[in-house]
């Protein structure tokens, strides 16, 4: 598994695009932001905390579909599934390569981008944790929305459409630990929330990504 | 005899063919008394005036759109256990009945929140549940479509909707989580079942069972689409073998 690890990780780095692609994105968002609303300090510094967490979760959505896609292309997925690492465990091992190539990096552009959108001073320790419990889940459900669209040939779309709706409840927490971190005030409880959304996905998704991968690979 | 033999496509058509003008019959039944009787023989309510009509097909629809979920639900974990086809076909029958109702269920709760709240739309647990319940729905469906293979497609929407019935839930309670962290007092919300008198709640029992009967002859129609759509699949695929 860690050999695999390895190996998705160095692909993603030396293999190009995916990689930068998603921070890059990122950031334009970020720039974008300010042209739409408008520059007053006020009104970005309210919306800073959602708008850097919408940010990460697209970038996320981003690089989703390369979490199997050029395994299945290649047939190296077929090698995986007859390997004798369980498919749960290359689903988790998947998922953790996704999340340190997307959401590590996200996590920490993060707060370079809340001085561009005046981020309370407050929000950014918050902002900073929120992403790092949450985005873990984004990459397991994302796994998991890969891996039900991996066969088909234009899944890109389909899988934005499947996997968005389940990102709600984790945005809504995320969220809100970042906006009531930057208001100062108590966050306990969405983090916790949060914390247990992560660890919930973490324990249930890798089954259901695995069961999508066994149909799809029959 | 075992209720799992109407799993027999045959025997379901059968069963089908025979009970689907009854149970259309009985909600077409239902729905025109349930609907007249609300809409001309109730009283007009002292402060919502005759907008509170509208709850004859909000009511009704919200209920029956969770309830095509659920039912979907079943269906899929009897086609994920036990492999029957009809299962997976009427699990994908009911969802753009489901989609419906659920739209439905929204716009007519628009209408009635204009003139009441004074605005077609706002952030309320409720409705917002209601509107990635939609979502929800159309990966769903979107899912049916964009595989080919009718026993692969089957299972992926299993999964999905096993995945989604977890992630619906959680959403319903993070919605309330996020909305009360964000406003107080949601006065928007009315509990309408608790405080409807008589005169407005039989006709709207009436409704209800109209909407039951309706998704039941939906379901039972469309499904009887898909298995002779199969059926004529599979006859031109043995066409083009021979």
């Amino acid at each position: 598994m860690i050999a695999l690890l390895r190996r998705d990780l160095v692909l993603a780095v030396r293999a190009g695009g995916g990689f930068g692609l998603g921070l890059a994105f990122f950031l334009v968002l970020s720039v974008l932001v300010p042209f739409g609303v408008g520059p007053e300090a006020d009104v970005l510094a309210r919306i800073a905390p959602g708008i850097l967490w919408i940010g990460a979760l697209l970038s996320c959505l981003l690089s989703l579909d390369r979490i199997f896609a050029l395994d299945f292309e290649d047939g190296s997925l077929d090698l995986l599934a007859t390997a004798p690492v369980p498919l749960e465990g290359v689903s988790v091992v998947k998922a953790l390569a996704h999340w340190l190539t997307t959401g590590l990096p996200l996590t920490l552009l993060a707060p370079g981008l809340g001085v561009l959108l005046n981020l309370p001073p407050a929000g950014f320790g918050w902002l900073v944790i929120s992403l790092a419990v949450g985005t873990p889940a984004l990459s397991l459900i994302g796994a998991f929305g890969a891996a039900l669209t991996v066969g088909l040939k234009r899944g890109g779309l389909l899988l934005s459409l499947l996997v968005l709706p389940l990102y709600v409840p984790t945005l809504i927490f995320g969220a809100q630990v970042a906006t009531q971190g930057a208001a100062g005030l108590d966050v306990g409880t969405p983090l916790v929330l949060l914390a247990g959304i992560s660890a919930g996905t973490l324990a249930l998704m890798p089954f259901a990504a695995a069961a999508a991968l066994r149909i799809n690979l029959r | 005899m075992s209720f799992w033999e109407f799993a027999n496509p045959k025997r379901f058509m059968q069963l089908s063919s025979r009970l689907l003008p009854w149970v259309a019959g009985l909600s077409l039944a239902c729905l025109v008394v349930g609907l007249i009787w609300g809409f001309f023989f109730t009283p007009e309510d002292y402060r919502q005036g005759s907008t509170v009509k509208i709850i004859y097909l909000h009511v009704p629809a919200a209920l029956m759109a969770i309830n095509a979920w659920l039912m979907m639900l079943v269906a899929s974990l009897v086609w994920i256990i036990r492999r029957h086809h009809v299962s997976a076909l009427a699990a994908r029958a009911a969802a753009p009945v489901g989609l419906t109702f659920t739209v439905i269920a929204l716009i007519t709760g628009a209408i009635w929140g204009q003139p009441m709240w004074g605005t077609w739309w706002a952030w309320d647990p409720r409705l917002t549940s209601f509107l990635i319940l939609a979502l929800f729905y159309m990966g769903y469906i979107a899912m049916w479509e964009a595989v080919e293979n009718g026993d692969t497609a089957a299972d992926l929407t299993s999964v999905l909707c096993l995945v989604g019935s977890v992630f619906a839930i959680l959403s319903r309670y993070a919605v309330l989580f996020w909305n009360q962290g964000l406003h107080q007092g949601a006065s928007l919300s009315l509990d309408k079942e608790e405080n409807v008198a008589d005169v407005f709640y039989l006709p709207l029992l009436v409704c209800i069972a109209g909407f039951v009967l309706m998704f039941l002859a939906l379901v039972l129609l469309r499904t009887r689409t898909e298995i002779r759509a199969r059926r004529l699949k599979a006859l031109l695929n043995r066409e083009r073998m021979a």
